[in-house]
């Protein structure tokens, strides 16, 4: 049995220690938002948040985050209005979208560890996440819209 | 397969017409329900891609698309959704005849029932066959909402207008939504269908606007319901075991002793495929998707491999290169006059180079998957993403050993197509695995090393240019010998058209040859590759052909305005004159070569072309006609790289795009389209490509294989050329324009020539040294 807290509930989960989380979120919990793509960590698509982290699940054994605090893209904001999915929809960047799940995962934990990223600050940490629809150019400035939106709600709140 | 028999693209728009109005014409009036919507379909904009039950009476104008009594209008999709926003693109276009509001329309993505005719998602060709189809449907519906107010009110129909869902006549007005529910019953003959006033490009109102896409929002929020996410009670997960070659190995022995003690673990299969799609394969059963993974593991299997089994790259390139050297092989194109031999022997120069393309993979991001099961009606089921399901469904007839109507492909979203998915290969073992077990709901994905092993990838491919000049240095003929495997070969024969010799191609394979330049006698030749064909199941990956094709045609134009000291430009403006066969014709190729030098002047212009850069630095260019003849989406690629000298590494510092693809149906969906295929584009020429070893794709996954990230992402601007013009296809025509503008850059940055894709940095230094 491992336990841990996903988008604020806690849960048990009976399988095997090395069971990657990917597959305990997807297949056990039933949360299905969070993609499977290579399997080796190497294409993002997996992305959650493990306190608060961005963590590739398909790599991460359930036994590592017994305790821990996680976070799915379904869990992200009740309403889907976290301010990286609504830069995504405005700028309007997922084609096929199966990365993007991943992708704004990965961009809202590099916001909140920096909510100022310069060009090069996006491109180092979102070249880890594979687009293969290749929405890149839309990605950046979509979360270069999404950091001055935090900023903006940040100063007016 | 055999049997399938696609119509040639005219037809194909006829049929859907023709199709589209059957129900209306033999069943007029009759209120067609949905039954069983939520698993016959799927609507992208939905939380659970539920289409909506329509409310109260429903008026169905045509087989696609409905009006409920709230005034609802559901658009029926048979494309597939895998990135492209197609139903919203198809949407627009019947909501605009319709006049109906935007905020009324909705789209079903629906199943391969046999009504739906021909379902194939590909070529770039959804909007271009749907626009006249879709806009004929809308104004039917249309005029029999304006006869029905007409007859209402006691006027002339002639008298009313429409506008956002309402007809209007004087000061009176009602809605399509009480019209509806007052019961219309209006059906078309052809030829009322044929006299329907469309809208001329200028009253367009929702076509060529700005609009979110509706399948958009659900991919923000990780609702978006992919063949990955189907689920079915009681089902069970299967874990293939791949034989060591695509075709003709068989099993020799199967041992799942050391399986057995896996939790979940069921049973091994080893199948027997009737219909020859994935011989040698054998597949563990387990509870979970964990359980199969880990039994898998486990099961040792040895095979005894097919003929192939030690074919490498370089033995497929050479192959090719002994198949264009014998000038009895192969299918020559009907281009005009392709008698060169006696214009090579009288020219007074002329220019040859062979360009060549490494194997390329698909690398969907969603890895293949599929689910079957035989449901409580004796139907079986096949959920799963697909491209092309008239093309699979035979064979899945053929595995399972039942008739057309005893088997339906459900939709789901696809986690990327690029062509991948038009080989629905991946369903049979899955369907194969459920017969096995009685018909018990068996759900395959494959890990993503098998998904690679298993891809139909872009075959590598071998040409022979050559180009000959008269005294005056006029260009007066030319060659193209192109060899590569063939997807349609292998997968839809029947779809090959004949030569002029009577040797039948492949239209996909060698597309891009047959160009808009007027070059006197001019042979096109294309030849299969029979070895590639047998080791491996080429596929169709986005653009297909002109992705090797361009590139050699584009790097070789350059190459010949360079022998002849003209500017590439120059060169080839005076070639794209629009003459004879290259003037054009409509109505899907008004003005002919003209706009395809209108688009390629522009894009060097907006490149600066001409203007002075600093060392090493250099602006090449390329243009193209997308993916046909037939089509032609006109394009041009004006790229900047910076190489470096002591590295070879090339750097793309900007791409110029200019398009026109006449009226363009939805302005963001095109940039998408257009950004994300030059980019394809740009990721196959630098970052792509693997080879064949031991008669399987070297490189599994992305440890070694490279696509392009958002670290070389250049900046990049598309400009489209406004155009009243018959709309074609963009999901395809700006990846090849890309890869010959980099290699026309880097000559003309550090004066290396590179005929091979891809290019990499020790290519780049070797030329550099030589």
């Amino acid at each position: 049995m491992t336990s841990f807290t996903i988008n604020g509930k806690v849960i048990e989960v009976d399988v095997e220690d090395d069971t990657p989380l990917l597959w305990v979120i997807r297949d056990e919990i039933g949360l299905q938002g969070t993609k499977f793509g290579c399997g080796i960590g190497m294409c993002g698509a997996c992305t959650v948040h493990v306190g608060g982290r961005a963590t590739r699940s398909c790599v991460t054994p359930v036994s590592a985050v017994a305790g821990a605090e996680i976070t799915t893209i379904e869990g992200l904001d009740p309403e889907g209005a976290h301010p990286v999915q609504t830069a995504w929809r405005e700028l309007r960047v997922p084609q096929c979208g199966y990365c993007q799940s991943g992708q704004i995962m990965q961009a809202a934990a590099l916001l909140q560890d920096i909510p100022e990223p310069t060009d090069d600050d996006i491109d180092a940490v979102m070249t880890g996440n594979l687009c293969r629809c290749m929405t890149y150019t839309r990605i950046r400035e979509a979360v270069r819209d999404a950091a001055t939106a935090m900023k903006e709600a940040a100063s007016n709140g | 397969m055999a049997k399938l028999k696609l119509p040639p693209r005219g037809e194909a728009t006829a049929e859907m017409t023709r199709r589209g109005f059957l129900v209306s014409m033999t069943a007029a009036g009759a209120a067609f329900g949905f039954p069983r919507a939520g698993l016959a379909a799927m609507d992208p904009a939905a939380p659970d891609g539920v289409p909506a039950t329509p409310a109260g009476a429903v008026y169905e104008p045509s087989l696609w698309y409905a009006i409920d009594a709230e005034g609802k209008v559901n658009v029926n999709i048979i494309r597939a959704e895998m990135g492209q926003h197609v139903g919203t693109a198809i949407a627009r276009i019947l909501a605009d005849e319709l006049d109906v509001a935007w905020e009324d329309v909705s789209i079903t993505h629906v199943d391969s029932a046999a009504k739906w005719g021909l379902m194939v998602t590909g070529g770039s060709w959804s909007v271009w066959q749907s626009w006249p189809v879709y806009r004929q449907a809308g104004a039917a519906g249309r005029m029999a909402l304006i006869e029905a107010a007409a007859a209402k009110w006691g006027v002339a129909p002639s008298e009313c207008t429409t506008q956002d869902s309402r007809v209007i006549s004087g000061d009176r007005s009602v809605s399509y939504a009480e019209l509806v529910s007052e019961g219309i019953t209006r059906s078309f003959t052809e030829d009322e269908l044929k006299a329907l006033p469309l809208k001329p490009a200028s009253e367009l109102r929702l076509v060529g606007k700005d609009v979110t896409a509706l399948d958009i929002a659900n991919k923000t929020t990780g609702k978006t319901v992919y063949g990955i996410d189907a689920k079915i009670d009681g089902m069970v997960y299967a874990a293939p075991l791949l034989p060591p070659t695509r075709i003709g190995s068989t099993v020799a022995s199967v041992d799942d002793s050391a399986a057995k003690s896996v939790k979940g673990y069921l049973q091994t299969l080893t199948l027997d495929d009737p219909s020859g799609t994935v011989p040698g394969w054998v597949m563990v059963i387990g509870e979970t998707f964990m359980a199969a993974q880990r039994a898998a593991d486990k099961v040792k299997v040895t095979w005894k491999a097919g003929p192939t089994a030690t074919v490498d790259e370089a033995q497929i390139q050479d192959h090719g290169r002994a198949l264009i050297a014998d000038e009895s092989k192969g299918s020559i194109l009907d281009t005009g006059n392709s008698d060169t031999a006696p214009v090579f022997e009288a020219a007074a120069d002329q220019i040859s180079a062979e360009y060549t393309t490494a194997t390329v993979l698909h690398f969907q991001l969603e890895p293949l998957n599929a689910t079957a099961f035989q449901n409580e009606d004796g139907v079986w089921e096949i959920h799963t993403g697909n491209q092309w399901q008239s093309l699979i469904l035979p064979s899945l007839q053929a595995a399972l050993g039942v008739s057309a109507d005893e088997i339906v492909m459900r939709t789901y979203m696809l986690g990327g197509g690029f062509g991948r998915r038009l080989n629905g290969d991946y369903a049979v073992p899955v369907a194969l695995a459920s017969k096995a077990l009685g018909g018990k709901p068996v759900k395959m994905v494959m890990m993503r090393p098998e998904d690679v092993l298993f891809d139909s990838p872009r075959s590598s491919s071998v040409q022979a240019l050559k180009m000959a000049f008269d005294a005056d240095n006029t260009v007066i003929g030319m060659e193209h010998h192109a060899t590569a495997g063939w997807p349609t070969e292998v997968m839809v024969p029947s779809f090959m058209p004949k030569g002029t010799n009577g040797e039948p191609y492949d239209p996909f394979a060698i597309a891009g040859a047959d160009h808009w330049y007027s070059v006197g006698a001019q042979k096109v030749r294309a030849i299969s590759n029979d070895l590639a064909n047998t080791t491996f199941r080429p596929g169709w990956l986005r653009s297909v052909g002109p992705g090797w094709t361009n590139w050699a045609l584009e790097s070789f134009m350059d190459e010949a305005a360079h022998k002849l000291g003209r500017d590439p430009l120059d060169f080839r403006l005076s070639l794209l004159t629009a003459e004879g066969r290259n003037a054009g014709s409509a109505p899907n190729a008004v003005g002919g070569a003209k706009r395809q030098a209108a688009v390629l002047q522009r894009a060097a212009e907006l490149a600066g072309w001409g203007s002075d850069l600093p060392a090493d630095t250099g602006i090449g260019l390329a243009t193209s006609f997308g993916q046909e003849r037939d089509m032609p989406t006109w394009g041009a690629c004006a790229a900047r790289v910076k190489v470096d000298r002591a590295t070879g590494q090339v750097t793309v510092e900007k791409l110029h795009l200019v398009v026109d693809a006449g009226i363009i149906v939805d302005p963001d969906g095109a940039l998408a389209q257009t950004q994300g295929a030059a980019l394809w584009g740009l990721s196959m020429a630098l970052y792509e490509g693997t080879e064949i070893e031991a008669g399987n794709v070297r490189d599994r996954n992305l440890d070694t294989y490279t696509p392009l990230r958002m670290i070389d992402t250049p900046d990049m601007d598309v400009e489209f050329i406004e155009s009243s013009e018959v709309p074609v296809g963009l999901g395809e025509p700006a990846t090849t324009v890309v890869a010959p503008a980099i290699g026309n850059a880097i000559y003309n940055a550090v004066g290396v020539r590179l005929r091979h894709l891809p290019i990499t940095p020790e290519a780049v230094l070797a030329g550099l040294k030589a």
